[in-house]
């Protein structure tokens, strides 16, 4: 499994590709499969996302997710704020990246 | 506490309109990211983990409560409610947004405050002793140098692309509170024969390749502070390597010279530069240092303080510190609460901190490089109230210099060259060694711990280092012991390898019982570990 993620250019949010538009959840990210450089090409010119790259990714029971702990922790926030991470309600919030 | 003069201001003023320009035509996507990289670079914006992060510089980590309050002002208005105070006694915040960043340099402006040089290949933020003004053992105030370091060297034509990043500390005591032999370039103000001069100290540094600055001039007279600073930065310019940023660092460049060479070009190049009439003439130093003039306090201010509340007393054992005027103190402030994150501290708090120095330290505060806060000019009297708001708001943890006051950069929670979190480790610590009575049985120990080999968090200076590393997509911690970042300067070594992020609590456990069962009366840990070497501290961790 292939993921695209950036950061947003106005935020600096880290963001997802979906298939067709970008998504700040992880759950939303499309496998780009092969068609990750193609559409990175067009994303860069198109320049609302820093940075596109393409990183691996696995499907889990929560949606996909980041092969790395780095891309992992960029999904679901810093592990030690999880009053700050996108799913602040999950009493498991720290674990995410373990 | 120095105030910007109508150059100041401009220069500031200038800079913001030229870096929303700069903005504006970026989300306008009129250039690409690769080009306004450096540009919001110059600006202390970088892209992190989750979104840009600015970083704001507090000159010689001193500021006043009106500029604490818009540190928090920034936190509650633009970033999640917190800052994170910082190795370089600066304040970085997380949670950025670029179409904010203009508004948010305005602000800054409006106090005197920026966030210009300190990202780049630029002279940095200059450090000083926390202290500075308030020390006992300090011969001079550091801070009007400093001052004047920082104007020469803001937007410094000739060195606004070095080789690599440079970093000034400036102190003038023989405590050294500012890691100053781990900088670029280190200061300290000296006396000899009466006459106050500045020893320099080139070549230190941590980082991937950590070195000990050495002494390359015991005493330059201070009215020609800036030329010898000039010239020091000329050769680096000159010969510093840009072909590999590994070897990009001035310290690399005297390893391989040699600090005589080193000298001997330093030398040479003063020679000229000291034509070029680069030092402030005497009034100009002087309108500086008028602006650090101390503070009106009384002499004859009670000197006694009431010790009858116990949890009071403990606080003002660990974290008040003699002041050089009888009746006062210098209030340490730790931002390191026993599972908190290491120099965070939400805007309530910054609030709180700023009302506490306008009431009661003469409008001061100061950032430490350990990342804590200080209230420099307490009266005595006062303190008893200092500690109880410190106290109702989470920040009277007593636990000054002890092991839960660990240094952490940001790690792999937010950093985008990490390679391990830093943060979990210090909570761990701090909670497996919570009980005070047994941090205070171990005593002084300075733990530190980075989340990757740039070490921001100076695992080399610890007297117990961590360094986290990835080992195959896999967090794991090196464990060195033996380091220094005060005047008894020395570097860490790696104990072996590395552990998980529990078997480092662990170990850590071990070579404090280690300690414990080898010393002798009134040795701190790192004398301990001097003395026995790393040899029983070894066996204790790997068996």
């Amino acid at each position: 499994m292939k993921l695209l993620t950036g950061n947003d250019l106005k935020t600096g949010f880290v963001t997802w590709w979906t298939g067709t538009d970008w998504s700040l959840h992880i759950e939303d990210a499309a496998d780009v499969g092969e068609a990750g450089e193609a559409i990175l090409a067009v994303e860069e010119a198109a320049r609302r996302v820093n940075a596109p790259y393409i990183i691996a990714g696995e499907a889990t029971a929560e949606g996909p997710r980041p092969a790395h702990i780095k891309d992992r922790i960029r999904a679901l926030g810093p592990t030690v704020r999880p009053d700050l991470t996108l799913k602040p309600a999950d009493p498991a919030a720290g674990d995410w990246v373990i | 506490m120095y105030k910007y003069d109508e150059y100041d201001h401009a220069m500031v003023a200038a800079r913001v309109a030229e870096f929303s320009d700069q903005v504006k035509r970026r989300l306008a996507g009129e250039i690409t990211e690769d080009q306004f990289k450096p540009l919001r670079l110059m600006n202390g914006l970088y892209l992190q983990l989750h979104a840009y992060m600015l970083r704001v510089a507090v000159p010689y980590g001193t500021l006043d409560s009106r500029q604490m309050r818009m540190l928090a002002h920034i936190a509650r208005k633009y970033d999640r409610d917190y800052g994170h105070f910082t190795t370089r006694q600066n304040i970085q915040y997380n949670w950025i947004k670029l179409e904010d960043a203009p508004a948010i340099l305005e602000d800054l402006a409006s106090v005197e405050m920026h966030a210009i040089q300190t990202s780049g290949n630029c002279i940095r933020n200059i450090s000083s002793d926390q202290w500075a003004g308030a020390a006992a053992d300090e011969i001079t105030d550091p801070r009007p140098w400093a001052e004047l370091l920082r104007q020469w060297s803001s937007f410094h034509p000739e060195f606004s692309y070095l080789p690599r990043k440079f970093k000034i500390a400036v102190i003038a005591a023989d405590e050294d509170r500012a890691a100053m032999r781990l900088h670029d370039i280190g200061i300290q103000i000296v006396e000899k024969d009466g006459q106050h001069g500045a020893a320099f100290y080139v070549g230190g540094g941590m980082g991937r390749t950590p070195m000990i600055a050495p002494l390359i001039k015991d005493f330059v007279p201070l009215e020609d502070m800036l030329s010898y600073a000039e010239a020091c930065l000329r050769v680096y310019n000159r010969y510093g390597r840009r072909d590999n940023i590994y070897k990009a660092r001035i310290k690399i460049l005297i390893h391989e010279l040699g600090a005589d060479e080193y000298r001997r070009q330093v030398e040479e190049e003063f020679g000229h530069v000291k034509s070029l009439g680069i030092d402030p003439p005497k009034a100009e130093f002087d309108r500086i240092a008028a602006q650090f003039a101390p503070p009106p306090l009384d002499a004859s201010a009670l000197d006694t303080i009431d010790r009858s509340d116990p949890d009071f007393a403990v606080w003002v054992d660990q974290n008040v510190a003699a002041h050089k005027v009888p009746g006062h103190a210098i209030v340490n402030i730790s931002l390191k609460p026993v599972g908190g994150i290491p120099g965070d501290a939400s805007s309530a708090q910054i609030d709180l901190m700023a009302d506490l120095a306008e009431r009661y330290s003469h409008d001061e505060l100061r950032v430490t490089h350990a990342q804590n806060i200080v209230l420099p000019h307490v009266r005595k009297a006062d303190l008893y109230a200092i500690w109880q708001a410190l106290d109702g708001a989470g920040l009277a943890t007593p636990n000054l210099d002890l092991i839960s006051d660990i240094i952490a950069c940001p790690g792999l929670d937010y950093c985008s060259l990490a390679n391990a979190r830093s943060i979990p480790v210090a909570q761990k610590i701090a909670t497996r060694f919570s009980d005070l009575g047994r941090q205070k049985e171990l005593g002084e120990l300075k733990l530190k711990i980075s989340g990757c080999i740039n070490a921001c968090g100076h695992h080399h200076a610890g007297h117990v280092g961590i360094l986290g590393v990835d080992r195959k997509g896999t967090e794991n911690y090196q464990l060195l012991l033996g380091g220094s970042g005060a005047e008894d300067v020395s570097l860490g070594t790696i104990t072996g390898p590395g552990f998980d992020e529990d078997g480092i609590v662990d170990a850590i456990e071990r070579v404090t019982d280690k300690y414990l069962a080898e010393r002798t009366d009134g040795e701190r840990f790192v004398d301990t570990y001097r003395r026995v070497g790393m040899a029983p501290f070894k066996e204790a961790i790997y068996g």
